[in-house]
């Protein structure tokens, strides 16, 4: 049987909102993934490791500060440096459109914002992981 | 009201309803089987004067002015005064908010408010590892009274009043304000503005903290003993329902929370020994104003009734300053829409309009441009003029609570105050008799956080099935490509550059001995729990930092972290 998807859902940096990374974890969880949470005032560094440790296949980091370029940059370099380049590195929070095609750039990939539904999220992570996988065999 | 006419009144109803209603709904069904607010609340198909036989006109409502305050705090309300019209503000550097600061005031505003950076806000340094990236992003970001000197430059303080939005380092930004005041000349029982200064909040809902909940109230006790004396026209504490709806909480759990935090305050102070009298008109509220019209209403009219009544029963205070609730309120933040941002100004008027009619001292309203970034100047002009023409236009503020008497609107303080009372009356059980035991207690349990997330993802849901409209979301949507591109304001990283650079060109000038003096007569008092806020002071006039103050609180009662709950 196919192992379940493994989520970390993170908080990196001062960002204290909370909502919306708790709702998708939450309805990540109820449709059958394996969700854990870091919760707040992460470096990158403890985000890395802790996606290492936990053995996940999706890092989902929230960010709402405006901190978003340096974070996800920081957190992307680190996944190079572990190799993790299975692992899944998106995010949500508040990211203007115009800053998205550099974080694609840098492996930051499915950026949602507010009003996304959950449904959504959860079909984008079930396709990227899937597609992911099959790259490993 | 009249007790007689009851049995009348409900047979009257049931009449309408069987010769009347049920024959036209047998034909023509309603749009729902469940009509309900944004929070969940069943409301009612129609409410008559049945729904309020048990209101007591005189022991409930009372005149404005008078206990229990339900109509409103002042007398003539917004004939005599209009509310105050406060927008938030501040970005990138002191200089830039500043700008800010002088064009606003110039626009009309009659009140500043000051948003800080996140660094600010944890305490921290501009030149801290964690700060990088963050450094005036969110708000203003200030390390010294150096920075101040910048923020308030031509801003005479005896002329303005003066919001911050501060919360672990409220006391070193108090305390900057102070000696601001003193290089100014101004007198410091002059000084008008309100520290939110709110602790038990953060660890409910909006998460900034430095030190762990007991000391973080203890800290909150030295502010209002130093502040009673200091400075008794400032506000010591704007005690904050706003962020815990914004994190999800619906709006009896806003209320409920928020006046248990009022009375733990209420409660540390007594602990501290001052009188209740002296220190609870100091006291004052922030709630959020959020899309379900009268829903927000009726919570801003019981709220007034339930602090005056717990004031005046609970807590023995005598006089009618300390019975009083004021309150500051913000439109719903997350309320608004990415998506189609210009229909916000929409939301945002009819969340402002529910603030007014609710009695509100003062208020901020969104810009249609906040779920995307920090605003830009033309979208605060039109969340100002939004206010004004409430205030000019519409008439709404020519008389005093316009809503009070109506059926429903009665009904809906009535329920909203039963509910919130049941609330509070868990979290003292929780304290076994006492409010801030339970708040602490309910803080260490989960127990705020399990609620809030609880509700927020119940509100999800019900947005996913459509339960609750959106629009513009879940319903009214149109393609991205059509939909409106917004001018995104964008902190230059130079500001992060020029701050650090400033820090330390401060740290290099100023008199290191007197700071290291101070900071360490600091830590002493910080130790021996004697009242704090005088050395930090001395500490401030030194040019000690934010972060360097911080530090000696965190080295004295350790860091906070919160247990992670989903």
């Amino acid at each position: 049987m196919e192992r379940r998807i493994r989520v970390l859902m993170a908080k990196a940096g001062l960002d204290g909102h909370d909502r919306g990374v708790k709702v998708v974890a939450r309805a990540l969880r109820d449709a059958g993934m394996e969700v854990i949470y870091t919760g707040l005032h992460n470096t990158p560094d403890q985000v890395v490791k802790a996606a290492l440790q936990e053995d996940v296949d999706v890092i989902g980091l929230s960010i709402l500060s405006g901190a978003h370029m340096t974070i996800f940059a920081k957190v992307a370099e680190m996944m190079k440096h572990y190799e993790m380049n299975d692992v899944l590195l998106m995010g949500g929070g508040i990211v203007p459109d115009e800053d998205k095609p550099a974080l694609n750039q840098i492996g930051v990939y499915g950026l949602f914002g507010p009003g996304t539904s959950t449904q959504d999220i959860i079909e984008f992570i079930r396709n990227e992981v899937q597609k992911r996988r099959k790259l490993e065999v | 009201m009249a007790k007689a006419a009851e049995p009348n009144l409900h047979r009257e109803k049931e009449r309408w309803e069987k010769e009347i209603l049920e024959p036209f709904l047998k034909k023509a069904k309603e749009r729902r089987e469940r009509f309900i607010t944004v929070s969940d609340e069943e409301v009612g198909r129609l409410y008559g004067p049945s729904d309020v036989a048990d209101l007591d006109y005189e022991r409930d409502l009372g005149y404005p002015g008078e206990y229990p305050y339900t109509r409103g705090v002042y007398p003539t309300m917004y004939r005599g005064r209009l509310w105050t019209m406060r927008q938030f503000a501040g970005f990138g550097g002191p200089e830039d908010t500043n700008a800010r600061f002088k064009y606003l005031l110039k626009e009309g505003q009659t009140g500043l408010s000051t948003a800080f950076d996140m660094p600010t806000l944890m305490g921290l340094d501009s030149d801290h590892p964690l700060a990088d990236g963050e450094v005036g992003v969110e708000g203003v970001a200030v390390a010294t009274l150096a920075d101040f000197e910048i923020l308030f430059d031509g801003i005479p303080l005896d002329q303005v009043t003066t919001s911050f939005t501060i919360n672990p380092s409220a006391p070193v930004i108090y305390a900057m304000y102070i000696a601001i005041a003193d290089k100014q000349g101004v007198p410091r029982e002059k000084i008008k503005g309100t520290i939110q200064n709110d602790m038990l909040k953060e660890f409910i809902a909006q998460k900034e903290w430095v030190v762990p909940p007991k000391p973080s109230v203890d800290l909150i006790a030295d502010i209002f003993e130093f502040g009673i004396k200091e400075t008794p026209k400032f506000n010591l504490i704007s005690i904050s329902g706003y962020h815990i709806r914004e994190a999800g909480s619906t709006a009896i759990q806003e209320l409920a929370f928020t006046l248990a935090d009022g009375m733990a305050y209420v409660e540390a102070g007594l602990e501290r020994g001052l009188d209740v009298d002296k220190f609870a008109p100091q006291l004052s509220f922030f709630f959020n104003s959020h899309n379900s019209f009268f829903e927000e209403i009726a919570k801003f009219r019981a709220a007034r009734r339930i602090w005056a009544r717990a004031m005046r029963e609970r807590y023995s205070a005598k006089s009618e300053e300390s019975w009083k609730l004021r309150f500051h309120t913000q439109t719903a933040g997350c309320s608004l829409t990415e998506q189609q941002p210009l229909i916000n100004i929409v939301r945002v008027t009819m969340q402002a309009l529910a603030a007014v009619l609710g009695g509100t001292q003062s208020l901020h309203t969104n810009s249609f441009d906040e779920a995307l970034a920090l605003p830009t100047e033309e979208a605060v002009r039109i969340a100002l003029r939004t206010q004004q023409i409430i205030a000019h236009e519409s008439g709404v503020a020519d008389t005093i609570d316009p809503l009070g008497g109506s059926y429903f609107i009665e009904a809906l303080t009535d329920e909203t105050e039963k509910k919130t009372v049941e609330y509070i009356r868990k979290i003292s059980d929780m304290g076994q008799g006492s409010i801030l035991k339970g708040v602490l207690a309910g803080i260490e349990n989960g127990y705020f956080q399990r609620e809030i997330g609880q509700a927020a993802y119940q509100y999800q849901k019900q947005v996913e099935t459509g339960e609750q409209t959106i629009v513009g979301v879940n319903k009214y949507r149109i393609p991205k490509e059509e939909d409106m591109r917004v001018p995104v304001l964008r902190i230059d990283p130079e500001v992060q550059r020029r701050q650090i650079a400033r820090l330390q060109k401060v740290k290099r000038e100023r008199d290191n001995e007197a700071v290291h003096r101070a900071l360490s007569r600091l830590a002493d008092a910080a130790r021996t729990k004697q009242n704090t806020m005088s050395y930090i002071l001395d500490a401030v006039k030194v040019y000690a930092s934010v972060g360097e103050i911080m530090e000696i609180f965190r080295t004295v009662h350790g860091a906070y972290r919160e247990p992670a709950i989903v």
